[in-house]
């Protein structure tokens, strides 16, 4: 396989692998009949908004805040690229808005990992999808709480 | 970095005196065998003792054998051949199609080919499932034989699991059943994997043809032969000059099928069988993955199995991940794994012997030669555990 130095660095030391025990939000994709699977844990912190807050903040006199994955772990049976390309992804989830997340690409992750060859793509896919699906999870979590 | 090969089912280091021999040959016979002149017939004489040579070792007529560029195509021109063959012999008689009867265990170079001539309209096709171990019986063909079967292809010993089929019973029992029909049923194996553990001699098994390829045994790259039974109607699939018995057009790779022989006749050279040699170190091997790993399942271990292949599934670690942790320490094997081929599916041998994807996933074939020591074995069983450890350590399942 004609993998990336960043590939073969995230497979060999991978970040950020396993479990958050009181996680906000769970994803899980893939399947076991394809080989890969991804399970991805997030805890969500709250902190002041940073995007284009100062005139509402003058305006309401009160701090906006925003929702951001304060830490984000991951476990995953799959091959070289699944194991990067989830690594990958919990580098790049780090520290971002939930707003941001939802904005996380399959093509982010893919050059950021200087481009899986073609057939890996799809491992690519199930990172972006693990992200989103443990934000979905959090936020349904807290829905029923409300 | 000190490297342990064991993907010898891929391909095997050529020997130093095959190297010598193909340079030799290509320095000093690299006329055309067909031209008239001293440098063909230099290398003409070169052409027909290599020919003399692969027909001692294979006890056959030196005209039944014909060279090709490898396992590939001499399975093509098994296939194609003899259909083609068929068809233009009976192109008067209407109705059936010819139906051959083949396997899911055989390689793709068998498989890819009958599939494609079926998807032609050229055939009829029977692809007989195995048992778990990956066994095809003598049983299974005698119940698929229909009226108009005209040719079985069987491996003979199976490129990812070892298992082998047994030809020789098989061979008589077509025997015996061609002796009451009109059309005979011919038989064709794919040897390409046996001829340095098995005796693969076409007279003794009862096969009609056999393919083998030169760089599964040492010797060079780009050469195998076909063996066709003298009389087997068979129709050329390349066309061109009137070579190999007008069975395969093209100026003959004489360095190579020189180097070819080199290679079989040192296997005939051997002082002993390296068989036994072979299978101790496989077994080591599996006794110390079986001490030291948990849930690591041997395929085909309920078969008689060639002793250079070994295949066993990791459950919940993926093959492709377990390559490459093994590559990073410079020791070589391969996998049935979906990853490293460019389909999603796992390897077609496994699941058809009904190994379900997550374990087939898994799978890993060692692929051992006589250049093989117990001490790269015994390195392989010391850092495996580590890199299964590790691999099922970042995984969902416990």
């Amino acid at each position: 396989m004609e993998y990336t130095k960043e590939v073969l660095d995230h497979f060999q030391n991978p970040r950020n692998v396993g479990e958050i025990k009181d996680a906000d939000g769970v994803g899980q994709v893939g399947n076991m009949k394809c080989g890969d699977v991804m399970y991805t844990y997030i805890k969500v912190g709250s902190r002041p908004s940073s995007v284009g807050s100062n005139e509402l903040q003058t305006a309401n006199r009160k701090p906006q805040t925003e929702e951001y994955i304060e830490d984000v772990k991951f476990k995953t049976l799959g091959c070289a690229a699944a194991i990067a390309s989830s690594s990958m992804m919990t580098e790049l989830a780090k520290g971002k808005s939930l707003t941001e997340i939802e904005k996380l690409s399959r093509d982010d992750i893919n050059e950021a990992l200087g481009v899986l060859p073609k057939q890996k793509y799809h491992c690519s896919i199930l990172s972006a999808d693990a992200i989103h699906k443990a934000v979905e999870d959090y936020r349904s979590r807290k829905k029923e709480i409300k | 970095m000190k490297h342990i090969y064991l993907d010898n089912s891929a391909t095997t280091q050529p020997s130093s005196e095959v190297i010598l021999e193909v340079k030799k040959v290509m320095e000093q016979n690299w006329g055309n065998p067909s031209s008239v002149h001293s440098f063909g017939q230099d290398a003409r004489t070169v052409l027909d003792q290599s020919r003399r040579k692969v027909a001692k070792f294979l006890n056959c007529r030196e005209d039944e054998i014909i060279f090709t560029s490898g396992g590939s195509e001499s399975d093509n021109l098994a296939l194609r051949g003899v259909v083609e063959g068929y068809i233009k012999k009976n192109e008067l008689k209407t109705g059936k199609l010819p139906h051959i009867i083949t396997s899911m265990v055989e390689h793709h170079a068998v498989l890819h080919t009958v599939e494609e001539m079926e998807s032609q309209g050229l055939i009829a096709t029977t692809y007989l499932k195995p048992d778990q171990n990956g066994i095809i019986s003598a049983d299974q063909i005698e119940a698929a034989i229909c009226d108009n079967t005209i040719l079985v292809s069987l491996i003979y010993v199976n490129n990812e699991t070892g298992v082998i089929t047994p030809i020789k019973e098989i061979g008589e029992r077509l025997k015996n059943i061609n002796s009451d029909r009109k059309d005979r049923i011919f038989f064709h194996t794919d040897a390409v994997q046996a001829v340095e553990y098995l005796n693969i001699v076409p007279e003794m098994l009862n096969v009609d043809l056999l393919t083998i390829a030169a760089h599964k045994f040492h010797g060079p790259r780009g050469v195998g032969v076909l063996y066709v039974r003298k009389g087997i109607p068979i129709r050329s699939q390349i066309s061109g000059g009137d070579q190999e018995f007008r069975m395969r057009a093209g100026t003959e790779n004489v360095a190579a099928i020189a180097g070819m022989a080199k290679a079989l006749h040192q296997i005939e050279s051997r002082e002993s069988l390296i068989t036994n040699q072979v299978a101790e170190l496989r077994n080591r091997l599996e006794a110390g993955i079986a001490a030291s790993i948990s849930d690591a399942i041997i395929n085909g271990v309920g078969a008689n199995r060639a002793p250079h292949i070994s295949n066993v599934s990791f459950l919940n670690a993926e093959g492709e991940a377990i390559i490459l942790n093994l590559d990073f320490l410079g020791i070589a094997v391969s996998s049935g794994s979906a990853c490293t081929s460019r389909s999603l599916s796992p390897s077609h041998v496994l699941s058809a012997m009904g190994i379900p994807p997550e374990k087939a996933h898994g799978s890993i074939r060692f692929s051992l030669s006589h250049e093989t020591t117990i001490e790269e074995i015994d390195e392989v069983l010391r850092v495996l555990p580590g890199i299964i450890k590790n691999l099922r350590e970042m995984s969902p399942f416990k």
